[in-house]
């Protein structure tokens, strides 16, 4: 009941700690950023009524890989969300949040503010890509929990049969689909990266996100061309569908672990490239 | 050299590819002064004052801030200067005081406890404490001004950068911030205020620049720089010969007169009462007499020679 506790708390707190609170609260204050969970968390909604009320039943062996097992198990239809979502429409928004970072901000006039403050060009750099990395947990989780409520309303959750054959009960169930998530978050740290080296190139924010999403769509087109298999190991989507892999009994980790180093450097070279671009750029905006 | 300058810098220098935006600027700003920055739209003021600010890094020279280098020593520098720079810009979908507690954030020397009571007073001081819940892109221009304002003024500050201040301000509001720079530098803030409006630079500023395709054209005190434009003299007598004698002992150049009328201009001209005195002296009858001091403007249209016109 006391109003000074919760002022003195923040007091407590380092301000750079301070600042990307304040960075995380201006996005998820932004109309934008709910407009996309929301039509993230929506995808799943859609499959799990197309299934539910189609008169057919799914089909087994066609359309999205386990269709068949949502009548099963209601949180399947969050990871056919997930693999829906995950060549598209999540990359879709997170250019989108990450193309703004900077030239968002640039193109507000809000960025020499920022800098005059002085809010130092590294520290909000790096305050940047954190608070993107909060929106790509937030629009993994949409799609999860988008998912598990759409199944819980509409199937039964009973046991869930897995690639392998085993069958897992439904708390597990949901631990695989929350892991699956972080699997789609990881995916998408790379291209987070690319996109805030974008947005420091641009006072056009559009410019910076269509870039970004034009890059992860390029790099699904090459990693699907057979020719190029030299190529894929190093292409930032190459493991994005790998995701399946942990709804194996034992999970299998190989693809997570492959897919965090690769993302791991995409962030090192675009961050490092970011950091030489808008450590040096003359503020114009 | 030991006179203490808020802003000093030394062969100041921004070049665009080949344009050249600021040429060889030596500017100084002395400790509590209220300086006018003028010059023609696109003379460099903005670039300047980016410079000032380290947002833009010189070609060539150097910018002294509270007496150390920017941009090197920003984080020290900044915190303690106020800036307006091209006009507000702010959040329009976070209310004002929203964008005012996420500006102060953003300085790492502002504590986070005293930030509501921040917040609060510069709203008040601007006059925006009515419309501190309002989302911005419900604000009028002069409103946002205002804000802008009150995030210049969040900390106490040694020196402010207001570029073009009174923009978008009805004359209320124009009175208002000038009362509100005269009472900051009353307070001992160096005010360093750029501006094309001179009748507002004339009013408030001690010292004044002039600054013309990127060159500094005049520095200094705001009465020396007018006093070093031409003052004119017109005399109105019916005895022409005598007083045009008069005037060109007196160093006065004379213009084509009009029957019955003599003007003249001069540089440095004397006291008009000595030329009064003169002229009677040596029987001129004069029946009127006016010594036009110089106004800024004139000054300015003299040393831009193009007055308010776009530099190429």
């Amino acid at each position: 009941m006391s109003e000074s506790q919760p002022k003195s708390l923040p007091n407590a707190l380092p301000t750079s700690l301070r600042l990307f609170l304040s960075e995380v609260s201006v996005l998820f204050r932004r109309w934008r950023t709910w407009a996309m969970l929301v039509a993230l968390a929506a995808v799943p909604v859609l499959i799990g009524l197309a299934v539910r009320f189609s008169p057919k039943g799914p089909p087994t062996g066609r359309g999205p890989a386990f269709l068949d097992q949502v009548t099963h198990n209601g949180l399947f239809v969050g990871v056919i969300g997930l693999i829906v979502c995950m060549p598209l429409f999540l990359p879709l928004t997170v250019g989108v949040v990450a193309g703004d970072t900077i030239a968002g901000e640039a193109s507000l006039g809000t960025l020499r503010y920022l800098l005059v403050a002085p809010a130092g060009r590294i520290r909000l750099l790096v305050i940047k890509y954190l608070a993107t990395v909060v929106f790509c947990v937030a629009a993994a989780l949409a799609v999860v929990l988008g998912g598990v409520l759409a199944g819980l309303a509409l199937f039964p959750v009973g046991r869930a049969t897995l690639l392998s054959g085993d069958t897992i009960g439904p708390g597990e169930a949901f631990g695989r689909l929350l892991l699956m998530g972080g699997f789609a978050t990881v995916s998408l740290l790379g291209l987070a990266a690319i996109g805030l080296f974008a947005s420091t190139m641009t006072t056009v924010p559009v410019g910076a996100m269509a870039a970004t999403i034009v890059l992860a769509v390029v790099s699904q087109v090459l990693d699907a061309l057979d020719q190029l298999d030299w190529l894929h190991p190093w292409l930032l989507s190459d493991h994005w569908l790998d995701l399946a892999d942990l709804l194996r009994q034992p999970i299998s980790w190989g693809s997570f672990g492959e897919n965090a180093l690769l993302q791991a450097a995409y962030v090192a070279f675009f961050g490092a490239l970011a950091y030489g671009r808008f450590t040096t750029k003359d503020i114009l905006a | 050299m030991t006179e203490e300058l808020a802003v000093r810098t030394t062969g100041l220098t921004k070049r665009f590819g080949h344009q050249t935006a600021v040429d060889r600027l030596d500017l100084a700003v002395p400790r509590g002064a209220v300086f006018g920055f003028l010059g023609p739209n696109g003379s460099g003021k903005t670039t300047t004052i980016r410079m000032l600010l380290g947002l833009v890094s010189p070609t060539e020279g150097n910018a002294e801030v509270l007496g150390e280098g920017m941009p090197d020593r920003l984080a020290s520098v900044l915190p303690r200067v106020g800036a307006l720079v091209e006009g507000p810009a702010f959040y329009p979908f976070l209310s004002g005081e929203a964008n005012l507690r996420r500006l102060d954030t953003a300085d790492p020397k502002a504590s986070a406890s005293s930030q509501p009571g921040r917040v609060a007073r510069a709203l008040e001081r601007v006059g925006l404490s009515h419309a501190a819940h309002k989302k911005v892109h419900a604000y009028s221009l002069g409103m946002k001004q205002r804000l802008g304002l009150a995030g210049a003024l969040l900390a106490p500050r040694e020196l402010l950068v207001l570029d073009e201040p009174t923009n978008g301000l009805d004359p209320q509001g124009t009175r208002e911030v000038r009362s509100l720079i005269r009472s900051l530098a009353d307070d001992g803030t160096t005010v360093f205020v750029s501006s094309h409006l001179l009748a507002e630079v004339e009013q408030i500023c001690t010292h004044a620049a002039v600054l013309r395709a990127g060159r500094l054209v005049a520095q200094g005190p705001l009465d020396e720089l007018r006093g070093a434009a031409r003052h004119r003299i017109e005399v109105r007598t019916p005895d022409t010969g005598v007083a045009a004698d008069v005037l060109r002992k007196l160093g006065l150049e004379l213009e084509a007169s009009a029957p019955g009328t003599l003007t003249a201009e001069a540089d440095g001209a004397p006291p008009a009462e000595d030329i009064v005195a003169a002229l009677v002296r040596a029987g001129a009858r004069v029946r009127g007499f006016s010594a036009a001091a110089p106004s800024l403007e004139e000054r300015f249209v003299e040393l831009t020679g193009e007055g308010f016109d776009v530099a190429e």
